[in-house]
């Protein structure tokens, strides 16, 4: 029945979009953790999603993997910073707040989404379960 | 007059496994709103309906030996198209979310006014049965 498939495809995308919000949730802590080296800065995270299609049909969302941005690393002079190499620089990572702060957005309405289209799934199961009783 | 499973419900079992193949086929977009490269896609409900209720629409092929094949028989997913894009992304995605909520809304009314029709059927059935 198409309406248990629901579900599946649903849930598979609400758990893709936790994972989206935990690399943001990540990112967004560690953007100020600074490192002496640019390698050793963190990088930030981001989801790779997949659509895959399932045994019933309905096409759900798999996790392709979390791929770390390649951009470089933000140097700061900060002197003072025990961190802070010969020349007095520390590097930051490569996370772009507003970016982070878009994804985050569009992480929660995603989610918010398939949330209601699992509740009216619901509903619309129950209903047919209740077929013909109450008579 | 014989009472069968077909004349019992109608139409209305037919529309009620195709309209949750749509809420699935829905679903799915919803679920890939942000997968780069997904296509929307969508149950040609019409057409659908017609082939379950066996009325075939267009020219169909004549079968002149027992040994060819029926078409009629074919999967409905068949029926499953793919959207116009009317603003694809740059990567790839033709996933309107709007468009597609506003869809799945219907499509979900729809299920349940077919759900409605049965249970009407169901009661008038009892109240033949019972003779009241």
């Amino acid at each position: 029945m198409s309406l248990f498939n629901v579900f599946d495809v649903s849930a598979s995308a609400m758990s893709a979009q936790t994972v989206r919000l935990n690399t943001t949730a990540s990112n967004l802590a560690n953007v100020d953790s600074v490192a002496t080296t640019p390698e050793d800065a963190y990088k930030a995270r981001h989801p790779v999603f997949q659509a895959a299609l399932n045994e019933a049909g309905g096409v759900g969302v798999r996790m392709g993997g979390i791929v770390e941005s390649q951009a470089p690393a933000v140097a700061r002079y900060e002197p003072g910073n025990p961190l802070a190499n010969e020349e007095g620089y520390v590097f930051a990572p490569n996370v772009n707040t507003v970016e982070e702060m878009v994804n985050m957005l569009s992480a929660s309405r995603s989610y918010q989404t398939n949330v209601e289209v699992m509740s009216t799934a619901r509903d619309l199961a129950v209903r047919t379960l209740q077929l013909g009783q109450g008579q | 007059m014989s009472i069968s499973n077909d004349r019992l419900f109608g139409i209305h079992d037919d529309a009620l496994r195709l309209r949750s193949q749509r809420m699935s086929v829905l679903s799915s977009n919803l679920a890939n709103a942000d997968t780069p490269g997904y296509k929307a896609r969508d149950l040609k409900f019409d057409d659908a309906l017609r082939e379950a209720a066996g009325v075939s629409k267009g020219l169909q092929l004549a079968r002149t030996h027992a040994g060819h094949l029926s078409l009629s028989g074919s999967a409905t997913s068949a029926r499953e198209l793919y959207r116009v894009p009317e603003q694809p992304s740059l990567d790839g995605n033709t996933v309107n979310t709007e468009a597609e909520r506003v869809k799945f809304m219907e499509n979900s009314v729809q299920y349940q006014s077919t759900l409605s029709f049965l249970n009407s059927r169901i009661s008038s059935i009892n109240t033949a049965l019972k003779g009241e």
